[in-house]
């Protein structure tokens, strides 16, 4: 299963590096990882989609090794929270003007946009969760698809909700009760 | 006042309490040596930047300071890479300072330009590429920090040359600020709490000692621990010496080549305190089966050792010996007498096929010999190894009653550890006896300090355990690949010769008799010492849980006939 964390990077150079290299390092399977600067100009923030095949287990291993970079500053697993989503794609379809109205009409329902449109192609911009880019591919598939680019999904917690954060102590971080990590073990 | 980036960084060294570093020049770093003359540090130079690395860990681990080991840029810093992955996968303290290309230059292939930082990101705790002076200070002090503090590490810092030569104001930074780097001291009350109510419930209760427990400097501790509450302690091959071996409640060595009773007692435990340790797999065995019974408490300071290889009922995440203290009061009197007296009798029972209780048979067995070093240093010297059979005879029959007495390469197991990290050992104390225990495979890959040691005037002895074999290599293939000995016979230079060709004063041993004269006359000679002990060629380490089996599945020295 997939699951999300939000890491708070100091921003430093290299900082991206040490997180991919702790991934490869442990073995851990990244299928989306997006990174850009926050409110605050010294930190990052990255948004991490890792396949955890043991669930709860892997995802504290991912927390606590993520804390053994000294750049790492918060980690939190927003898989379970009420969290709002969002991947941007854009996908160059090879229509002429024939098919444009065809492409145009997909897009609005969407709510995609088209944001160039060139003699024998357009580009369209779509925006959302993973589940409605992958819903809008399909049906753009049949018509040509010859370019595509995605940025990785992006995390945000809803309302004042955190994610779970794991680490017990750590950069002040502090857990009340352990039991909930006990009972984390496998 | 405006001082040079090399100027700057021994400034900062001098201030952390360095006194020795151990390297080698080249062009990259050499404004840092020429700094170095006008400051009070005593550099060694090396053979090979590997002979660094190991010098500064064995200085680390003997002094329970940071080691320190410089290299240039290029091969000087790839050649430090085994000696940063062993402190790395031992958790000890060093800070290694590569020289780098100018800043100008990196990324066009310039001559000796390797990316060091990327190179050494996963076997460093944290490193630091520095192209500007004025980073320094602050690189230098966060350095030594990360490096000793938490669960402690590794660290690199790569200069630019440009940096090394550059001139800035130099202010010494009065904290170390890192938002993210905050190691956590105490465990959570109700945590302890949770912990000591499981002790209260525990008939055989076990304590797994490692390296931690120096680490922290939690041996006092421990001890208060485990006498107040009558818990025999069991120890990790790096946990040895933190417990006096001579100690009613020590069990001696676990694991892969832990004792019968010791393995036995693990198995059978109801409660395990695992202290500063990590359930490496050469100390559990197969998982499926390890310690079935056992409630465990783990007592580590890196959280992500937690749960990694064996679940645990209550971890405390904490400095392992500020945990113990506030335990300590905690939890209660017990006595259990039962289970002592049940582990000594399983002990008296794996005594019986020791190799210690054979009668002589002319043949010179390493245990013997090492057991004879034991006898004649009183057990008092600082003891370092090379990997291998000798290491486990080491660690089975040197038996240390003290701390930080006790230099092997755990976890990554590294041939060629045992001369350097004696000679760094020697520089921490110069007043201690060091005997680096080697085998014939592994004392070859660093032979070439043997100069070293005669140019530092190192009071190091060596003892090369030769069977013309890589034993442990030979004695898995004899176990498991039915005896088809495959690129393990070794042969050897004359190394009396060898040592000679050093200036090193040699002797070989191929007699019982010859025995205790050669450690009495290594002894009495001040300065570097080898002694080569010709030995039984196909002996085996006893008892040995085979790789993937179960902990209490141990082959056992056959009785002898």
């Amino acid at each position: 299963m997939n699951y999300t964390f939000i890491a708070l990077v100091e921003n430093k150079p290299g900082v991206l590096n040490r997180v991919a290299s702790l991934f490869r390092r442990r073995n851990f399977n990244i299928e989306s990882l997006a990174v850009g600067r926050t409110e605050k100009p010294d930190i990052s923030r990255m948004t991490v989609v890792v396949d955890c095949p043991n669930g709860d287990y892997d995802a504290h291993k991912i927390e606590s090794n993520l804390y053994k970079l000294v750049n790492v500053i918060d980690v939190q697993d927003v898989t379970h929270q009420p969290s709002v989503t969002r991947d941007l794609a854009l996908i160059k379809v090879m229509v002429g003007p024939e098919k444009r109205a065809e492409v145009n009409s997909l897009a609005e329902i969407f709510r995609a946009r088209i944001v160039d449109v060139a003699a024998d192609s357009v580009i369209v911009e779509i925006t959302g969760t993973e589940d409605k880019i992958e819903g809008m591919i399909e049906l753009l598939r049949p018509l040509g698809i010859v370019e595509m680019v995605r940025t990785g999904q992006v995390s945000m917690t809803r309302g004042v909700n955190d994610g779970i954060r794991r680490m017990p102590g750590v950069n002040g971080n502090r857990f009340e009760d352990l039991s909930e990590m006990a009972e984390m073990a496998p | 006042m405006k001082k040079t980036g090399a100027e700057i960084l021994w400034e900062c060294v001098v201030r952390e309490g360095v006194e020795v570093v151990f390297g080698y020049p080249g062009g990259a770093n050499m404004p840092i040596y020429d700094a170095m003359l006008s400051y009070p540090i005593h550099h060694v130079l090396v053979r090979h930047e590997q002979g660094a690395a190991h010098m500064a860990d064995g200085y680390a681990r003997a002094s329970g300071k940071v080691g320190m080991a410089l290299a240039t840029s290029g091969p000087g810093a790839t050649n430090l890479i085994t000696g940063i992955a062993t402190a790395m996968m031992d958790s000890v303290p060093v800070v290694f300072v590569t020289g780098q290309v100018a800043a100008h230059l990196i990324g066009g292939d310039a001559f000796q330009e390797v990316d060091v930082t990327g190179i050494t990101l996963p076997i460093t705790k944290h490193n630091y590429l520095v192209t500007r002076a004025d980073e320094i200070a602050e690189v230098v002090r966060e350095a030594f920090y990360i490096a000793r503090s938490g669960r402690p590490g590794p660290v690199l810092i790569d200069i630019c040359k440009n940096a090394q030569v550059e001139q800035c104001e130099f202010e010494y930074p009065r904290e170390v600020k890192l938002v993210g780097y905050q190691p956590v001291d105490h465990a959570p009350k109700e945590s302890l709490e949770h912990a000591v109510k499981l002790m209260e419930k525990a008939q055989r209760p076990v304590i797994l000692c490692g390296h931690g427990v120096l680490m922290s400097k939690a041996e006092e501790a421990l001890m208060n621990f485990a006498i107040k509450t009558q818990t025999p302690v069991a120890s990790t091959l790096l946990g040895i010496g933190a417990f006096p071996a001579s100690h009613e409640l020590s069990l001696g060595m676990m694991g892969m080549h832990g004792e019968v009773h010791t393995n036995l007692a693990i198995q059978n435990s109801d409660l395990i305190l695992a202290f500063g340790m990590r359930f490496d797999d050469r100390v559990t065995g197969t998982l499926k089966t390890y310690a079935p019974h056992a409630k465990k408490i783990h007592v580590e300071i890196d959280p992500s050792e937690v749960h990694k290889n064996v679940a645990v009922d209550v971890p405390l995440v904490g400095n392992l010996k500020t945990v113990l203290m506030d335990l300590i009061p905690m939890v209660d009197e017990y006595d259990h007498d039962e289970w002592k007296k049940q582990i000594g009798d399983w002990k008296a029972e794996g005594d019986s096929r020791s190799i210690m209780n054979w009668d002589p048979d002319g043949k010179l067995h390493v245990p013997h010999l090492v057991s004879d070093i034991w006898k004649a240093t009183g057990g008092n010297a600082v003891v370092t190894t090379d990997v291998g059979q000798h290491q486990m005879w080491t660690a089975q029959y040197y038996a240390l009653d003290r701390p930080n007495r006790w230099l092997t390469s755990g976890g990554a197991g590294t041939m060629g550890f045992g001369l350097p990290s004696a000679i760094g050992a020697w520089f921490a104390n110069k007043e201690e006896e060091v005997w680096a225990v080697a085998g014939d495979g592994g004392f070859q890959m660093t032979a070439a300090e043997l100069t070293t040691a005669v140019q530092e005037g190192a009071n190091v002895k060596v003892a090369i355990m030769n069977n013309s074999f890589l034993g442990m290599v030979r004695q898995w293939q004899e176990f498991f690949f039915e005896k088809r000995y495959s690129a393990v016979n070794m042969l050897s230079p004359d190394f009396v010769k060898l040592a000679e060709a050093h200036n090193v004063p040699a002797r070989r041993v191929t007699k019982l008799e010859e025995v205790e004269e050669a450690i009495a006359w290594a002894r009495s000679i001040k300065g570097p010492t080898v002694i080569e002990f010709v030995v039984e060629q196909e002996e085996a380490v006893y008892p040995m849980v085979p790789a993937g089996a179960a902990l209490d599945q141990m082959l056992q020295r056959p009785l002898k006939a």
